[in-house]
């Protein structure tokens, strides 16, 4: 029934996003060691990617590979290999009792929530269309230029508090992450 | 024509909540961390079937914005992760006690 009301090509997308994306995500928590870890984010990575551009987001899904795939994880790579904790697996004990299942109840109430109130109230907004306001999607126009004419127009000044927060974000890292020399040690 | 948006906002929900589950249960920072980058990836899925379906672009500008934020979030963070395991040799959260009321 389905497959008559919907392309099988955009099924085979979604099916395979929806692997990717969620075998992905297991991997992160299930994993001992944080390489595997920080791997399985990769695919879930993926998989977002895969998502965004059936949904015709094609550049975010290039930069959701750029930004994400290709710097942030290479980071967390970085960061484990710098500190060593790629052998030593932590061990599983619950210092707070019934914590996992805690957090497990937690998360089904969240999450049937979400679909419960998206269900029933029209996709959250009620709104078939806010094109009045904000820009809209125009046919025939390519998406990186929407979206870079979004960016450069109504958002124009979020996108240069980004500039503002990134700088602060780098001096931040640089300063944190500095070791402050003994005495000695200059000396030398 | 293109599966329906709900596909799409209900396997966000279930990312979200695995993130959610792992940051929760999880006590290495580092995997802390990947887990908060499962709940913003799966913000902006929902961020950009909404922008599919209600025809604007803004959506997508959001998510934009969103991967800005959570690169400079890392950043910092992953510099706190590294100057903490240079006091205590961990990365593990319950050891970080001493503020403690």
């Amino acid at each position: 029934m389905i497959a008559v009301a919907y392309a099988w090509p955009s099924i085979v997308v979604f099916a395979t996003a929806a692997l990717l994306i969620l075998v992905g995500a297991v991997g992160v928590l299930a994993a001992h060691n944080p390489v595997h870890s920080a791997l399985s984010l990769i695919m879930t990575l993926f998989g977002v990617a895969v998502a965004f551009v059936a949904q015709s987001a094609d550049f975010l899904a290039a930069v959701e590979i750029i930004v994400y795939a290709g710097a942030i994880v290479v980071l967390f790579l970085f960061v484990i290999m710098f500190l060593g904790v790629d052998r030593r697996d932590p061990v599983r004990v619950e210092p707070l009792v019934g914590q996992r299942a805690f957090a497990g109840v937690g998360v089904v109430i969240t999450v049937a929530g979400l679909i419960t109130l998206m269900a029933r109230s029209h996709w959250v907004t009620g709104a078939v269309s806010v094109s009045s306001k904000g820009a809209a999607i125009a046919t025939g126009q390519g998406n990186v230029k929407q979206l870079g004419t979004a960016v450069f127009t109504t958002y124009l000044f979020a996108f240069e508090a980004t500039a503002a927060l990134l700088i602060i974000a780098v001096v931040g890292a640089v300063l944190l992450a500095r070791r402050e020399r003994t005495q000695s040690e200059v000396e030398e | 024509m293109n599966v329906p948006a709900a596909w799409y906002l209900v396997l966000a929900a279930l990312l979200f909540g695995v993130g959610a589950f792992g940051l929760l249960t999880r006590r290495s920072a580092l995997i802390m961390f990947m887990c908060v980058e499962l709940m913003l990836n799966a913000v902006n899925l929902t961020f950009v079937t909404f922008s599919r379906t209600l025809g604007d672009i803004g959506g997508q500008a959001i998510v934009f914005f969103v991967m800005v934020v959570a690169a400079a979030e890392v950043t910092v963070g992953l510099g706190i992760v590294v100057s903490v395991f240079r006091r205590r040799s961990s990365t593990s959260v319950d050891e970080l006690s001493e503020m403690k009321g």
